[in-house]
Formats: structure tokens, sequence, C-alpha cells
């Protein structure tokens, strides 16, 4: 298949439109650089969608779907081996990625001409949002894993400052500190992973390393490094990587702050695109994980599992709104890497692989629809907190539809979207571990209890005393969430086992009766507690939370991650750590420095007396070394 | 070869002026005999290129134009340093070189 040559523009306007509008944007009118931005963006979401409908419908796909790479150049060349390549990789799953992260980037785009009208800095706003969508996209088009990574990094830079982008207030600073700390420190993991990867194969390239039945690991077998081999060793260390942009147990703790950053950012990077990374990165791995270090990929499932209930629980708790979908994503995320962990390669085995990329989808699009319905709330009633809401449908409708959409697709009631992909899930963990199905079952149950909470707790009840009356949002905001409710309820029909698929073959898959209704029976139970506990304002969770007490207390405060990851920083990484290292600096290594100069003044002062200023010494001392010069020369010679 | 006298003796004569001249410029303190000294030094230079030109390579010339040149150098350079050493005197009101010491430091 030929013709995608276009495909290098959909990378290329982000960045042009982040250079034009970070340039000059300032000298705009606000409203200039955000009409240029979501124009751009919609150029870029319209080329994607194409090259969607190119790859996946035009043409016979009976041995499988292609990876094409339509562009491809070499970067650095460091010698004729070591080489970094820049190109553009289509094949299933990246096309699909391009196909969220457009979609999502311009409902935001054009959510935020309405949520951040007035707000000081509109074009910085836009031009960072452009950056990260150039650097997403060339993170998702990968041809090498060094690529990647570069791209990984960019990702980073733009998440810290979108995080950051309210500068002046303390605690954003702080956050935008926080998250790029924790994933530049997995990241670290990332890289070395690479490097052990690159030495035992001699290749950054996707294509060489996946490729099935290669012969590029025939090396690896033989090297080990405390008793674990070296592909186990490069795979859990390039899945710290992942787990940390992911925000996988226990790097999680930069997520929640994160939450710090403008709604519709959070909506774009914290919960539909970015912190998917690490599960593509995974599924572009996957089969050097799953053939050369299934340890890794057991880690990889216990990691995800265990985060997922983590999170549900956490996510109980919680009162400010967007903390709550905060948790929840870190929830549905480890469903992604869960499934990815109890996957196998290849037709009907390759279960839990599609149904990982089954939920990116159908996450993508719910979750995001969930932080611009948040979004909205807050920018009706300026608050967070739950407890500053109630009684809400009246106000706004649009809003109230689209978000109980949201929940009820997350919760997975059929047909919305969410019940197909995590149905998919729960089907491939049984075949697998029963134990992470349990897992996964027990948190479905969980997602649907806490998100209704949210919805009861913010829709219904009572009124509060508001500034003003609330009031729905302008067209620009509500568009984009009736278009996620539109993809939150129909993407789930999407034929994704014929299309994306661990070996790239299609293959038919059925409903389970025998896991969806028990599913959806617990996602119901979920909702109906909720229903009791907060239609109607009533004391009942008070009176629950107080009998859990120290329970409650535990979860609330996030079970003192962040505590235990202060303490552990502070208290004994700067003691006993940084201060013997800072005092090493200053004492010995700048010691030393300082040393070197105040010898050399010193006997400067000894011998500046003979600079007389006199110039017959001069010329006496200059006759005298000749003289000596030349007789030491005759006595040597002769 | 001239008439007999052998190189070694126009040596002797020349390496005597040059230390002659040297010892001048070190121990005496007035700028103008200084400047005697060099003129000294030169022309023990000068004795040496011609020396050596007509006894060892007695059908080449390149030792007498370098003495030529030699001499015209030393006039424009005693032409400098008596500019430079009026200007002294006018700044001093003498020509003692140990009272010329300001470039130390």
């Amino acid at each position: 298949m030929t013709g995608f040559a276009y495909t290098i523009l959909i990378p290329l306007i982000p960045l042009i439109v982040f250079l034009v509008t970070g340039l000059l944007g300032m000298k705009w009118k606000p409203i200039v650089s955000g009409l240029l931005g979501t124009i751009g963006m919609g150029t870029t979401f319209t080329l994607s969608l194409l090259t969607a409908g190119k790859y996946f419908f035009g043409g016979h796909h009976a041995d499988g779907f292609q990876t094409i790479i339509p562009f491809e150049t070499t970067w650095l060349r460091f010698t004729d081996t070591l080489h970094i390549n820049m190109g553009i990789l289509l094949d299933p799953i990246s096309v699909m990625m391009l196909v969220v992260i457009t979609t999502i980037s311009f409902m935001v785009h054009l959510y935020s001409l309405g949520y951040m009208k007035g707000e000081k800095g509109f074009a910085r706003f836009y031009a960072f949002l452009s950056l990260f969508t150039f650097s997403m996209l060339g993170l998702v088009i990968a041809t090498n894993i060094f690529q990647m990574y570069i791209f990984w990094e960019l990702v980073g830079v733009s998440s810290f400052l979108l995080i950051g982008f309210y500068y002046t207030k303390p605690s954003a600073v702080a956050a935008s500190k926080k998250a790029f700390i924790v994933t530049r420190f997995a990241d670290l993991g990332f890289l070395i992973g690479i490097l052990i990867l690159s030495f035992v194969t001699g290749t950054f390239d996707f294509g060489k390393l996946t490729e099935p039945g290669t012969a590029i690991f025939g090396s690896a077998a033989s090297m080990s490094f405390m008793g674990i081999s070296a592909m186990t060793w490069a795979m859990t260390l390039i899945f710290i990587g992942g787990a940390g942009k992911s925000a996988m147990f226990p790097l999680h703790i930069w997520l929640p702050d994160a939450m710090e950053g403008p709604t519709p950012v959070s909506a774009l990077i914290h919960a539909a695109t970015m912190v998917v990374a690490g599960v593509f990165l995974v599924a572009r791995m996957f089969p050097v994980i799953h053939f050369q270090a299934p340890a890794a990929q057991e880690i990889i499932g216990y990691v995800g599992g265990f985060t997922s209930l983590f999170a549900a629980v956490i996510a109980i708790t919680q009162f400010d709104i967007k903390r709550v979908l905060a948790f929840s994503t870190l929830s549905q995320l480890g469903y992604m890497m869960l499934a990815l962990g109890v996957s196998g390669y290849g037709g009907e085995e390759g279960l839990g692989y599609m149904a990982s990329m089954f939920h990116l989808f159908t996450h993508a699009m719910f979750k995001a629809l969930l932080f611009l319905g948040a979004g909205s709330i807050i920018h009706a009633v300026h608050s967070n907190y739950m407890y500053d809401m109630g009684g809400l449908r009246k106000y706004m409708p649009v809003t109230h539809i689209t978000f109980l959409i949201a929940c009820l697709t997350i919760a997975g009631v059929p047909p919305l979207s969410g019940f197909f992909s995590k149905d998919e899930i729960l089907v491939a963990a049984l075949h697998h571990n029963k134990l992470l199905f349990a897992v996964e079952f027990i948190v479905a149950g969980l997602t649907a209890f806490y998100m209704f909470r949210l919805y009861f707790n913010v829709f219904w009840g009572k009124d509060r005393h508001y500034h003003h009356t609330p009031h729905e949002s302008p067209l620009t905001m509500s568009i984009p969430l009736m278009f996620l409710a539109v993809a939150s309820v129909f993407s789930g029909f999407l034929p994704f086992h014929h299309l994306v698929t661990s070996d790239k073959m299609g293959f038919d898959t059925e409903m389970h009766m025998a896991v969806a209704v028990p599913s959806v029976l617990i996602g119901l139970l979920g909702i109906a507690m909720a229903w009791i506990l907060y239609k109607k304002e009533s004391s009942i969770p008070a009176k629950l939370a107080n009998k859990f007490g120290i329970l409650y207390t535990a979860t609330y405060n996030k079970f003192y991650f962040d505590e235990i990851y202060l303490f552990v920083t502070r208290r004994i990484i700067f003691n006993y750590i940084s201060r013997p290292i800072a005092w090493f600096d200053r004492h010995i290594i700048d010691g030393f420095m300082v040393g070197i100069g105040l010898v050399t003044e010193k006997i400067s002062y000894q011998i500046k007396g003979m600079q007389s200023g006199q110039l017959q010494h001069y010329a006496f001392m200059f006759v005298a070394g000749t003289l000596a010069l030349a007789l030491s020369l005759l006595y040597f010679l002769m | 070869m001239i008439q007999g006298i052998p190189i070694e003796h126009f040596l002797i004569v020349s390496t005597i002026m040059f230390f002659i001249g040297v010892c001048g410029f070190i121990i005496r303190r007035n700028l103008i005999t200084m400047l005697m000294a060099i003129e000294l030094i030169l022309n023990s230079v000068n004795i040496n290129f011609v020396v050596f030109n007509r006894y060892l390579y007695p059908d080449q010339l390149q030792g007498h134009f370098f003495s030529l040149f030699i001499v015209g150098i030393a006039a424009a350079e005693a032409a400098v340093a008596i500019a430079l050493i009026i200007n002294i005197y006018r700044k001093l009101r003498n020509i003692d070189v140990e009272n010329v010491n300001e470039m130390k430091f």
C-alpha cells in the first residue's frame, strides 16, 4: 500500500502552529492564537481520520495489516551501525493512536476557546497545547525506540509546562515539578532498558525488534545479571519508564497532583493521551516482552491489577472532583496494563492485547468527556469540591446528560463502549489468571460506585450557595461534550478484533455471557449503592466513614504515599546521601580548585620583585640566561 | 686570505667588540651611552657577516648585503631611540636609565 506520504503533515502542522504561536502569539489578539491552533488541529484531525480510513478499510487484509513506513531519514549518524532515524511508522496501533490523539486534542482545542477565555497567557496555552500534540504524535509514529524516547521526553516537558501553567500558584509549581521529577526518574529506567536492548540486539528499529521469529535475540539467552536474563532486565526497565508515564503504582503520586493544571489539559494529557503512552509503549514492545521476557510480562500484569484496585479504593473517598477522575484514570490505566500482562500472542490468544487497545480507545473518549464535563462544572461553580456542588442538573442540562452518559460508559453498562472493552479485558484475565480476574471484577463494581457517587453529589441533592446562578457553558464547550458523548456511546461497536490485534491478523470473538452478565450486575450494584447513599442528602456516608475510622482516614490521605515519599527523600536521601555529597563537593572538589588559585597567588607575590622595571636587570638576566644555555649546550655536546 | 690574515683574528676582534657592547649596555646608566653600546654590538655582527662571507663564500654577496641592511636599520633605530630619549628627558629632566622604571608589576 502506498500513498501515505502526506502523513508527514500530521506531526508537522502542530509543530508549525507551535512555533508561530509561540513566537508571535504575544503580539496578536488572544483569539487569533486560539483560532489558529484550533484550525491547525482540525486539519490534523481530518488528515488522521483519512489515514485511518485508508489504512483500515482501503484494501484487502486477508493476511493481516502491513507495517508501512512512508518516510524515514537518518537523523544522527555516529557510526555505520549506530545511527538514529526519524520516521513515520504506520501500523494498526499507531494509526489508532493518531485518531485518539487528534480527536481529543481537537476537542480540547475547541473547548479551551470557551474555557480559557480571558485567561492571562491564552496564546501561551495554545502554543503549549500544540507542542504537546506534536510530541505525542511523534511518539506514536516513531519508527525506532530512540525516536520514541526523544518524543517521550518532549511529552514530559510539555506536560510539565502545562501543569505549571498557573505559575503564580505555588501548588501548581510544586505539582509540575513533582510530575517532571517522578516521570524523569522513571525515564532513567527506560533509557537503561533501551541501552541494554540495543546492546543485545544491535538495533533500535521496531520493525526488526518485533518481527515474529526474529533471530536477533540469539545471543541474549546466555547473558544474565544477578540470575535474571538480560532481556528480562531490559523489558522490566523499559516498563518502569512506561509505568512512570502511565502513573502505575508506586510511581502514581504525580498524577493526582497534576490536576493543578487547567482542566482541558487534564483531559488531554492526564486522562486521554499522555498517560496511555506507557500502555502504548508496552503494546509496541509486546512481541519482545511476550517471547523474550515472560517474567516482565507477569510483573506488568500484577502492577496493573494492583494499581487499578488501589486507585479505585482511593477514588471512593476523595472530594475534589478532578482528583476522583484522576484516580479513576489510574484505575483504568491499570486495567489496560493488566490486559497486556495477561495477553498471549496471535489470534484468540492475543485477546488481552486487543482488549487493552480497545479499552485505551474507549477510555480516551469517555474520560476526556468526564474531564471536560468536570471543567464545565468547575467553570460554572468556581470550585473543585463536591460539597460546594449539588442540584446542578437543573442549571446545566447538556453537561448533565453528557456526564451521565460518560458515567454509565465507565461503569460498563451495555451497550455503551466501556462495557465492550471492559468485558474483553475481564475475559482475557479470566483465561490467564484467576486472581487478577477477581481483582478486576471488584474494581468494576468500585468504579461504578465512585463514579455515581460523584454524579449524584454534583447533579442531585440540594442546591448550594453559589456566587451566581450556575449557567450552561457556551457552545464552544458544549459541542465537544456532545461529540465525545456520541463517540463514547458508539465506539464500542468498532470491530477492534479485526483491526488492532497482536499479530495484525483479525480474529473472531463473541460475547462471553458468563463474564458479561456478572460484570454488568456488579456495575449496577455499585450504581445502586451510590443511589442509596448519595441521591438524597443523608448522614449514612458520614456514619460509614466514622465506622471505618482509621481505614477511611488512610484511604482519604491516599494511604500516605506522598508522605512516605517525602520522608524518604527529605529525611533519608537528603540527609544521608545528598548532604555528604554536597559536603564533598564544597570541601574536597571546590577546596582543591580554590587551593590551586591560592598557591599560584602566593608564589606570584614572592617572585614579583623580579619584575623591577629596570631595563638593565632584564638585559643582564637575558645575557646571563643566553650564556648559561650556550655553555650547557657546549658542555653536553662536547 | 686578505694578505695572509687568518679568519680567527677577525672573529676575536668582533667577539671583543660584542662583549664590550654588552657590558656597556648593562653597566652604563646613561641612555646615550647605552645606545652607543648597542651600536658596538651591531657593528661586531656586521664584521662577522662580512668576514664569513669573504672567507667561506667568496663568490657570493649575501653577507655584504646583510651588513648594509643592518647599517640602515641601525640608523633608523638610533633616530627612534634618540626621539624617545628626548621625551624621557623632557619628563624626568635627566636621561638616567634607573629612573625609567614605571613599567613594573
